[in-house]
């Protein structure tokens, strides 16, 4: 027993040197802040974009949203208990997905558009192939312990799922099995995103954390810290270095993976309502962020500073998302309907 | 039936509360105290990985993705605006010939 205390003892000690280690090496190459160096940066002025397309269809509430690699089609998925493919074009629907579960909290699109996956409070990850006649079910990954998140595919044969069991996981498509599981955060996963060149992602968690995972070692390589609530939405600058997260405190922040550390946080003080969701423009300058408030946030994503509001919504902004040919940006909302803006 | 763990997080995006029906099976102390010690070997582990990664300059790193925005400005759409003819998501109004 004693020599037990004596190793706990000493494994406590050496966490804390550590942690103070970390905070130290921060710190030395803290030598200025983004919003510093971005005061050199010609301001944009005053966003304005206009709603374009209203699409009606979802009888419920929606929880999340993703843009087919093509920019032309969407998926969509309501507690209504469907999942809604969109042209977005012409607002056509195109097909109608059934679930099992109606309690649905994440869809996917996949690159190649031949499927999508959702899940939610059924804890699985359902794939269904959407060039059948009908929408099949092609896979149902069931091993979670607790509520799906958040899914993303990395291709036809693999995807990645954040779960409230406080693991991400990586599925083999071909045999309905987990490859590796996750495992290091201390709360909820609420969030995921795929880094552009596919090695690493990073997930965001209700123990406030961000985490930068290798995908292929299976290892956490670096935790991102301060936020002090839930992390609910998380996404990958374009250049794969920086990452934005948003948070039910009320802010969104921007971390630099090299610097690992905090570079700039987005908050105003009149802004009361947590994120939901986030997007980035194109050249990654624009983000967009979903508030409880009914509305979507326009920030600079250099200067830190509001620029620009997408209203029009009934409800909570509940899921965001900007096509990768960067012609637009979606919101869609508890309301029921999604908004297509430009 | 089927029973949902209830997860910790509070009841923003879910709106039904459901029975939480976790069963923690009981440890002995002995099992406790080695499960404990695993877990902060574990921690000590992680911290050990991410203490050792190069760092960058928060001003190099600033300058980088001010460069990145820069140079792919007069690629982004929403930044430069989008001609009428070209907005795929615009609806179209049909023309008459007079």
């Amino acid at each position: 027993m004693a020599a037990e205390k004596a190793e706990m003892d000493k494994l406590k000690k050496e966490c804390d040197a550590l942690r103070t280690q970390i905070e130290a090496a921060r710190k030395a190459v803290n030598d200025g802040s983004m919003s510093a160096s971005a005061g050199g940066v010609a301001g944009l002025g005053r966003i304005q974009l206009k709603l374009r397309k209203n699409l009606k269809g979802h009888l419920a509430k929606i929880y999340a949203m993703h843009w087919s690699a093509d920019s032309r089609q969407m998926v969509s998925a309501s507690q209504d208990g469907k999942l809604l493919i969109w042209d977005t074009f012409t607002g056509n629907k195109l097909v109608a997905v059934p679930l099992k579960s109606a309690w649905v909290m994440s869809v996917a699109f996949a690159p190649s558009g031949n499927l999508v996956a959702s899940g939610g409070l059924d804890n699985i990850c359902t794939v269904y192939n959407i060039k059948a006649a009908s929408p099949k079910t092609l896979r149902e990954l069931d091993a979670h312990t607790g509520y799906l998140s958040c899914c993303r595919f990395l291709s036809d044969t693999e995807i990645l799922t954040a779960s409230g069991d406080t693991t991400c996981c990586l599925w083999d498509l071909e045999t309905g099995k987990q490859k590796t599981v996750f495992t290091n955060h201390i709360g909820d996963c609420m969030s995921l995103a795929l880094s552009p060149d596919m090695n690493t992602f990073i997930s965001g968690a209700c123990d406030s954390l961000a985490k930068l995972w290798d995908l292929r070692e299976g290892a956490c390589k670096q935790t991102f810290s301060g936020h002090t609530s839930d992390i609910n939405a998380i996404a990958f600058f374009q250049n794969g270095h920086a990452i934005i997260t948003g948070s039910d405190d009320c802010s969104c922040k921007m971390y630099d993976l090299r610097s690992d550390q905090e570079v700039i946080t987005y908050q105003d003080p009149s802004l009361n309502a947590g994120v939901t969701s986030v997007a980035l423009s194109n050249s990654g300058r624009l983000i967009f962020a979903g508030y409880d408030d009914f509305n979507c946030h326009i920030w600079d994503s250099l200067k830190g500073e509001k620029i620009g509001v997408l209203s029009g919504h009934d409800n909570r902004v509940s899921c965001t998302g900007v096509p990768n040919d960067g012609m637009g940006v979606c919101t869609g909302s508890w309301d029921s309907f999604l908004k297509l803006w430009n | 039936m089927l029973i949902y763990t209830t997860p910790p997080k509070t009841n923003r995006i879910r709106e039904a509360r459901f029975e939480c029906s976790c069963s923690k099976t009981a440890m002995s102390s002995k099992t406790q105290s080695s499960s404990s010690m695993a877990q902060a070997r574990r921690t000590v582990q992680q911290l050990r990985i991410e203490a050792s990664i190069e760092r960058v300059k928060v001003s190099k790193a600033s300058s980088d993705l001010m460069r990145y925005c820069g140079e792919h400005a007069k690629n982004d759409p929403l930044l430069m605006g989008i001609p009428a003819s070209e907005n795929p998501f615009k609806d179209k109004k049909p023309c008459t010939v007079l």
